[in-house]
C-alpha cells in the first residue's frame, strides 16, 4: 500500500498546490457528480447567463452516472466514465472556480492548461471499481437536471473516497510519468 | 422438429443480462490475481487488489461491477431444425434485457437517436447477432459493452501489403493511444480478414472467448501471445498509471479476404470483460 493522504474538501487553492501526480488521496466531504449531458446543460447555463446548479468556487466534479440504487443502497454502482468527453467543457468550470475533477482516463492540453493557470487538480477513481466506490458514498442527493437520470447532477457526501492524482496543478502528469517509468523496448 | 417457446428465451436472456454484469468471469478473476503477482508498480498492485474487492463485492452483494452496465450485444445460434413459438426471436431477446436491466437495477444507457439522444428508458435496442447452425438448439451470449473501451476501437483497410507486420503495428498503435482510457488492464479482441464489417464483428466476437484460451490454430496463438507480450511493453498499466501489465489476453480471429484487401478491426474490452452463455435444448412438440 502506498501512502495515503487525507483531503478534506472544499478543495482550496492552498490545497491544491500541495498535491502531486502520483499521489494517493481519500477524499472526505461534498463533491458533485456531472457528466456529459450535466456539462452540456451547465455550460449553456453560463452562456446565457443563468446560475449553475452549485457555486464552482473550490469544488470538485465527479464524472459519473451511477447505477439506480437497489432498495436500502444509498447509491447503486457508481465508478468514474472517461474524462475526455468533458474536455469542452471543463475549462469554462475551472474559470468559474472549480479546482477539482475525478474522472478516468487522458485530458486534453487545453485542459491541462487551464488546470495550471488557475490552479486545479485531476483525480483518477479506479474504472470499472463501482461497486467498491459505492461504498465510499454516504448521500446522494439529485440538485439539478434530474430529467437526465443517471447524468443528473448529484450532491455526494463521501468518506474516505479512494482517487489517484493523475494531473496536478503544475500540469504533471501520471499518465505520462507513470508509462515511462515502466515502458520496455 | 423441436420446439422452444420464447417465454424460455425471455427468462434466459434477463438472467445473463444479470449474471454478466455482477460476475466476473472465473478466468479474469484468476487471471487478475496472476497480474498482482508479477506486477512491480506499487499503485498498479493497489489498482488490481481494489479491482479484487470490487469483483467480490459486486458477486456477494449482487450489485454490478460497474456502473456502465453497457448497450447489450447479443450473439445468438439458432439451430436450423429449430422452431420458435410464442413471438418473435428479436422480440423477445429484447424483452430479456428490458427485464434484467430493470430488474437487475441496471443502467439504462441506450439513446434511441445518435443525434437527438433521448434515452430509451429500457436498455434496448440490444445489438443482436444472429448465426444460422445446423441443429436443434439455440445458444445465447449476452456480453454487454461498456463505452469507455468501445470508444477506443478502430479499423483499418490496411493494403496486402503491409502484412502481419503492419496489422500488427495497427493493433499496437490503437492501444498505445487509448492509454487509460478503456480501464485497463484489457482484452484485446483483434478481427482480421473479411470485408471492413466482417474485421470489426470478429473483433468483438474475440472477445468472447475466455482470457488464456488461445486461438486453436498454433501460428494464430504465436501471434496473440507476441502481441500481448509488446503490450505489456508498453507501460500503460492496469488504469494507465504506469505498470506491467497493461493487457490479460489478445484474442484473434481471421477469415479469408479479398486480394486487395486486409482489414483489421480492434475491439477493446475492459477488465470487466463481461460475457455469460446458455444453450437452451428444444423440445419435441
Amino acid at each position: 500500500m502506498t501512502e495515503v493522504i487525507r483531503l478534506e474538501t472544499p478543495l482550496t487553492h492552498e490545497k491544491v498546490a500541495q498535491l502531486k501526480a502520483g499521489d494517493n488521496v481519500l477524499i472526505s466531504g461534498v463533491i458533485y457528480t456531472g457528466r456529459d449531458a450535466a456539462h452540456k446543460k451547465m455550460i449553456e447555463a453560463l452562456a446565457s447567463g443563468e446560475k449553475l446548479p452549485f457555486d464552482m468556487k473550490d469544488q470538485i466534479i465527479y464524472f459519473v452516472g451511477p447505477t439506480p440504487p437497489k432498495p436500502g443502497q444509498v447509491i447503486g454502482s457508481a465508478g468514474p466514465t472517461t474524462s475526455y468527453r468533458m474536455d469542452a467543457y471543463s475549462p469554462k468550470l475551472i474559470a468559474e472556480g472549480l479546482t477539482g475533477m475525478i474522472g478516468k482516463g487522458l485530458r486534453s492540453p487545453e485542459v491541462i492548461e487551464v488546470m495550471e493557470k488557475y490552479g486545479a487538480v485531476y483525480f483518477g477513481a479506479i474504472g470499472g471499481a463501482g461497486a467498491l466506490i459505492a461504498k465510499r458514498i454516504v448521500s446522494a442527493e439529485v440538485i439539478a437536471y434530474p430529467e437526465l437520470g443517471p447524468e443528473a447532477v448529484r450532491r455526494l457526501v463521501v468518506k474516505d473516497f479512494p482517487v489517484i492524482v493523475l494531473i496536478d496543478h503544475l500540469g504533471n502528469n501520471l499518465y505520462d510519468i507513470g508509462k515511462a517509468q515502466f515502458e520496455r523496448a | 422438429m423441436k420446439t422452444i417457446q420464447v417465454n424460455e428465451i425471455i427468462e434466459a436472456v434477463e438472467k445473463l443480462c444479470i449474471e454478466a454484469n455482477y460476475d466476473l468471469g472465473a478466468d479474469v478473476m484468476l487471471s487478475l490475481k496472476q497480474a498482482l503477482t508479477t506486477e512491480t508498480s506499487p499503485l498498479g498492485r493497489e489498482v488490481f487488489e481494489r479491482l479484487i474487492e470490487n469483483a467480490t463485492i459486486a458477486h456477494e452483494e449482487r450489485v454490478p461491477m460497474c456502473q456502465d452496465t453497457g448497450m447489450t450485444v447479443v450473439f445468438v445460434e439458432v439451430g436450423q431444425d429449430l422452431h420458435i413459438e410464442g413471438g418473435s426471436l428479436t422480440e423477445a431477446l429484447n424483452e430479456g434485457v428490458r427485464r434484467g436491466y430493470e430488474k437487475g437495477y441496471l443502467r439504462k444507457s441506450v439513446v434511441k437517436d445518435p443525434f437527438d439522444r433521448v434515452n430509451t428508458g429500457d436498455n434496448t435496442p440490444a445489438i443482436i447477432h444472429y448465426d444460422l447452425v445446423p441443429g436443434d438448439e439455440l445458444h445465447i451470449t449476452v456480453a454487454p459493452k461498456g463505452a469507455g473501451s468501445e470508444n477506443m476501437g478502430a479499423l483499418k483497410m490496411c493494403k496486402p501489403s503491409d502484412g502481419l507486420e503492419g496489422a500488427m503495428q495497427f493493433v499496437m498503435d490503437t492501444v498505445d493511444k487509448a492509454g487509460g482510457n478503456p480501464c485497463p488492464p484489457i482484452i484485446v479482441g483483434v478481427g482480421v480478414g473479411g470485408t471492413m464489417e466482417k474485421s470489426t464483428y470478429l473483433a468483438k466476437k474475440a472477445l468472447l472467448r475466455n482470457v488464456g484460451v488461445h486461438n486453436k490454430e498454433a501460428r494464430l496463438a504465436r501471434i496473440e501471445e507476441k502481441l500481448l507480450e509488446q503490450i505489456n511493453k508498453l507501460g500503460i498499466g492496469s488504469q494507465g498509471f504506469g505498470g506491467m501489465n497493461t493487457a490479460l489476453a489478445v484474442n484473434l480471429e481471421v477469415y479469408p479476404t479479398h486480394i486487395a484487401m486486409l482489414p483489421v478491426a480492434v475491439n477493446i474490452n475492459c477488465h470487466s470483460a463481461r460475457h455469460k452463455e446458455i444453450t437452451l435444448k428444444g423440445r419435441d412438440e
